[in-house]
């Protein structure tokens, strides 16, 4: 089952690839992310086993975000039917192919990511994701993206560079314990398994020379993944990457890849709290989470390009889910269902945005006004979006939002409740003025009724409709399997 | 007997301080290649206890690749970019030489502060990888060519490299061929960037790759 | 720790012949260099013996002082004469040690060489001609980032032998030290040339030869002087290309046998064999551009360090 999730979207990458055909290539995408979905699903009844010597493994964190991620594709290979017919630069047809063939590929390094357990395996995977990504970064070809290909290109590999390292510290932090060694040693590396199930029952009898390695190795794998991740001040390459992409680019880049890279963070925060490390760890966690915060809150306020403006805001959901696993126990619950709400609000946010962006030509919020006259679906899904991904009632964040300063208010920690608090508000302000501008107000004349028209097409709709729908239910009401799996992903991370 | 160990960690840590002071990218493509040469000495100097099969063949290749495809790889590139030097860089070059002595003592500094739990083959070895990494992370920062900064994040993988050969025993051998695998793709991906910068930007002058702000319209 | 004075007068006879060696020696360094550069040249260079008859040439003129010149301009050669003889005293030259040591000398010689070159700067500066002015502010920036350099090596040096006395330095180091601790004796002896090089005003970091006045460096800041002054000069600056070329020699060629004569027959062959070295750089490079000379010494600063580094741990 795991390998067929793997390998599925690498067949059809290769297929897509060689059969240039337009057609067939949005018919392969599509089918092929049906056809992932379900099987993400059916392994919530029917968990899948472990192959390789349990060096790939779905566990329910894996599960989670794998989910996520499949949804998230789904709807961006739906919106992609109307994405490539409608645009207007005239592109041959053998690059779409390769967009194509690029964003399977990218489907496949991150389920990759989510199924694997064992460390090095991992960086290997989530270094893949970043080198699939930046094809699909470049579509366009013009300078803005080249510039932003760039920046990711070279900020990303460098940070999993330092995340390398780190991972080699690990493996120094576990490599002379006595007696141990010999049952779970790894035949293929001749050493120490990095196997996570393993090292969570080595790591918790480490002397301290050996402490401080694994601290060491968790600052690098923290730097390494949290650059990756979005976390500030390593968050550079975002806000170019994800406002230059292609729509549905930054719908993947923003809700699936950022949760891959936390998952890398979150296996080593496993490891250290095994280690009785988790004390060090969560500082870290929740200093970079508030100073994500504060940076995003800054950058929002008089923000003039509304696709920059949703990068911000992942950078300040990041940062909220970094500061609820830092907190522990509920926190780390509404940190991951955080994850799920604000996947799906901002995969939606930016699928809607790439509407706007298509019938005005242009991603200043000077510019883009009067949505409801000319693009009324769009404008009223982008309204009630700004209610999700500011956390007000009814919608899912809230929940989780609230679950989190609760917690922070539990633990008596005044000061980090106070932080969320006044940047969520700073938050809201800049992103209010923001959203409520390109909605409301008289339209630019220069816009044809006729090219907002095409704008609207059903394929362009219905996925943000898919999207929002279940956040709206989880402000209400969690499903009883969703709340388990939660449950025991918070059990796994000292939650609950 | 004189350490060879020490000899080529040292002859490590004075090519990084050329890199800090030179500004001429045919020299970094020449240090690249002795450094590179240097690192996969050390790694068959460290390891003659246990030369496996498997040690030889990743040295080799990561030689061969290292020693020969990416200097032709990036003479080709500086070649086409008519570009011979660092005209204008961020921090300059004797400046960055006097950063680089201070990032030598900083790194012996930490390096003397982690304990080893395991035998390591000299007491240099952590120091001067951090010294590497941190000259790469430097070069990238303060130079302001396209070129130097994939040369600089090779630096940086060859510390990286020569931390992981240095403790073979302890290492993963995935993460070995990982290192490989992400230098090779790495490269070939820049390198396809960096013929696109130089059509649409036409010039290799980073600074200039500003035009996204987030401010103004 | 330093200042605990325990002056040893080590005064055999073998240090002081040593010292009346360098005295009587020393000017033939420059013959040396020269007739190799002429080597080079295919020319035949001037005699071996002409520095003697330069210096005796000047003794014998009178000196010619300038009104705006004051006290400072007429003692700055016999002061930096006198200290670099006092110099030669600290300096452990043919294997022997030196005649006088205490602990931390070697920050004494570097300081006795500081104010010989204080003392020639404050004589061009006192002439009140930019020329000068050019020469002594060239001059000193670059001495200010070898003194470091210097310094740094020295120490290490020291630690090495773990001893801060120069004599007890220098006689610790033979062939085997260098089997030991080889990579820092190397790095610290390269330090020690490049400083060599720029403290006696040599290429790569200045022409002695020059005479185009906007490239000199050490030329020009003795222009002034003439006659027994111009003498005194001239003499102090081969004496402190010996006192160099001893520390250096001293790493390189550390002969310690027996019988004395053959360590000073070993150590004449040194430092003529450097004075050769010194020709050779000069006909086979060309002078850096000034622009290049801070990186220059920063590199030999950079080689001390990391010897010192490697000593401390």
């Amino acid at each position: 089952m795991i390998a067929s999730l793997m390998l599925l979207p690498v067949v059809a990458a290769i297929l897509v690839f060689f059969i240039k055909r337009q057609s067939w290539s949005k018919r392969i995408l599509v089918s092929t992310s049906v056809i992932h979905l379900t099987l993400v699903l059916v392994s919530w009844n029917k968990p899948s086993p472990a192959i390789f010597n349990g060096w790939f493994a779905i566990d329910k964190v894996g599960l989670l975000f794998l989910t996520i991620v499949s949804i998230l594709f789904l709807t961006a290979s739906i919106y992609s039917l109307g994405y490539l017919v409608r645009s207007t630069e005239p592109r041959a047809g053998k690059s779409d192919s390769a967009f194509v063939a690029c964003l399977l590929l990218f489907l496949a390094t991150m389920t990759m990511v989510t199924a694997c357990q064992q460390f090095e395996l991992l960086w290997v995977a989530i270094e893949a994701t970043t080198l699939a990504s930046a094809p699909l970064i470049y579509f366009h070809r013009n300078q803005h993206s080249l510039e932003a290909t760039w920046k990711y290109l070279i900020i990303c590999s460098v940070s999993i560079a330092l995340a390398l390292l780190g991972n080699f510290f690990l493996s120094i932090s576990i490599s002379s314990l006595p007696g141990v060694a010999s049952v779970s040693s790894d035949s293929l590396s001749g050493h120490g398994s990095m196997v996570l199930s393993e090292l969570l029952k080595r790591v918790p009898a480490l002397e301290s020379s050996q402490i401080v390695w694994l601290r060491t190795s968790f600052v690098f794998l923290f730097v390494g993944y949290g650059t990756k991740m979005g976390l500030a001040p390593l968050h550079t390459w975002l806000p170019d990457a994800h406002s230059e992409a292609p729509s549905l680019v930054s719908s993947l880049l923003s809700g699936a890849s950022l949760n891959c890279a936390f998952l890398g963070i979150l296996r080593a925060f496993q490891v250290c709290g095994a280690a009785h490390q988790a004390q060090f760890a969560q500082t870290i966690l929740v200093s970079f989470g508030l100073f994500s915060l504060a940076f995003a809150a800054v950058f929002i306020v008089r923000q003039n390009d509304f696709k920059r403006l949703l990068a911000y805001s992942s950078v300040e959901h990041m940062g909220l889910l970094s500061i609820g696993v830092g907190l522990g126990g509920t926190g780390v619950f509404a940190s991951m269902f955080h994850a799920v709400n604000h996947s799906l609000t901002k995969a939606m946010l930016f699928l809607l945005a790439g509407n706007l962006l298509h019938v005005y030509g242009s991603k200043s919020i000077q510019l883009v006004r009067g949505a409801f006259k000319v693009v009324p679906y769009t404008a009223l899904l982008w309204f009630l979006g700004l209610f999700a991904i500011s956390g007000l009632p009814p919608f899912g964040t809230f929940v989780s939002e609230f679950l989190l300063l609760k917690t922070a208010f539990d633990q008596g920690r005044y000061f980090v409740a106070a932080a969320i608090l006044f940047f969520l508000a700073v938050v809201f302000v800049g992103m209010a003025s923001a959203f409520l501008k390109i909605v409301m107000g008289p339209a630019p004349e220069q816009i044809s009724v006729k090219h907002s028209k095409s704008a609207e097409h059903l394929f362009l709709i219905v996925p943000p409709v898919l999207l929002i729908i279940p956040t709206l239910v989880f402000g209400i009401y969690i499903p009883p399997f969703l709340k388990q799996a939660l449950e025991t992903v918070a059990r796994l991370f000292g939650g609950i | 007997m004189v350490s060879v160990n020490e000899g080529l960690l040292v002859g490590l840590v004075l090519t990084n301080l050329f890199y800090l002071a030179t500004g001429r990218l045919g020299t970094y493509v020449k240090l690249f290649i002795v450094q590179t040469l240097l690192v996969s000495f050390f790694g068959l100097v460290v390891n003659q206890g246990y030369l496996s099969t498997r040690v030889i063949i990743l040295s080799v290749i990561g030689l061969v690749i290292k020693a020969f495809v990416f200097p032709a790889l990036l003479t080709k590139s500086i070649r086409t970019a008519k570009l011979k030097r660092e005209i204008q860089p961020l921090v300059g070059f004797g400046t960055s030489l006097f950063i680089g002595i201070l990032m030598f003592g900083l790194s012996s500094w930490l390096g003397s502060r982690m304990p080893m739990p395991v035998e390591a083959s000299s007491r240099l070895v952590v120091p001067v990888v951090f010294f590497t990494v941190f000259t790469g992370l430097f070069l990238i920062i303060s130079r302001s060519k396209a070129i130097t900064e994939v040369i600089s994040y090779l630096v940086l993988e060859n510390g990286i490299y020569l931390f992981g050969i240095s403790f073979v025993k302890e290492a993963p051998m995935l993460a070995e061929l990982g290192v490989l695998l992400d230098v090779t793709v790495a490269i070939f991906v820049m390198g396809i960037v960096i013929r696109h910068l130089r059509t649409e930007f036409e010039s290799l002058d980073v600074n200039k790759l500003s035009t996204l702000k987030d401010w103004g319209v | 720790m330093i200042f605990s004075m325990n002056i040893g007068f080590f005064g055999n006879f073998s240090s002081v012949l040593q010292v009346t060696l360098a005295l009587v020696f020393a000017p033939l360094l420059f013959g040396v260099i020269n007739k190799t550069k002429a080597f080079f040249g295919g020319r035949k260079g001037f005699p071996l013996l002409q520095t003697y008859f330069d210096l005796a040439k000047l003794v014998r003129k009178g000196a010619v002082y300038s009104k705006t010149t004051s006290w400072v301009f007429r003692a700055g050669p016999v002061v930096s004469l006198a200290v670099v003889l006092m110099a030669l005293f600290f300096v452990p030259m043919g294997g022997s040690r030196s005649v006088v040591a205490f602990e931390g000398d070697f920050l004494f010689l570097a300081y006795c060489l500081g104010v010989m070159r204080f003392f020639i700067v404050i004589a061009a500066l006192d002439t009140g001609s930019s020329f000068e002015g050019m020469g002594a502010s060239r001059e000193v920036q670059f001495s200010a980032l070898a003194e470091p350099a210097l310094l740094i090596a020295l120490a290490a040096l020291a630690k090495n032998a773990g001893s801060l006395s120069l004599a007890v330095t220098y006689s610790g180091i033979n062939f085997s030290s260098w089997l030991g601790s080889g990579i820092v004796l190397g790095l610290i002896s390269a330090a020690i040339f490049i400083v060599l090089l720029t403290e006696n005003a040599r290429i790569p970091v200045d022409d002695p030869n020059t005479h185009l006045e906007l490239t000199m460096i050490h030329e020009v800041m003795v222009l002034d002087h003439s006659g027994p002054d111009f003498a005194a000069i001239l003499y102090g600056s081969v004496l402190k290309l010996w006192v160099f070329g001893s520390l250096f020699v001293g790493i390189l060629l550390p002969v310690k046998s027996a019988s004395p004569v053959l360590n000073t027959l070993v150590f004449m062959t040194g430092m003529f064999g450097l004075a050769v070295l010194i020709g050779v750089i000069e006909s086979v490079m060309a002078r850096m551009r000034l622009t290049y000379v801070p990186r220059f010494l920063l590199g030999a600063t950079a080689f001390a360090v990391i010897a010192l580094i490697l000593v401390l741990r």
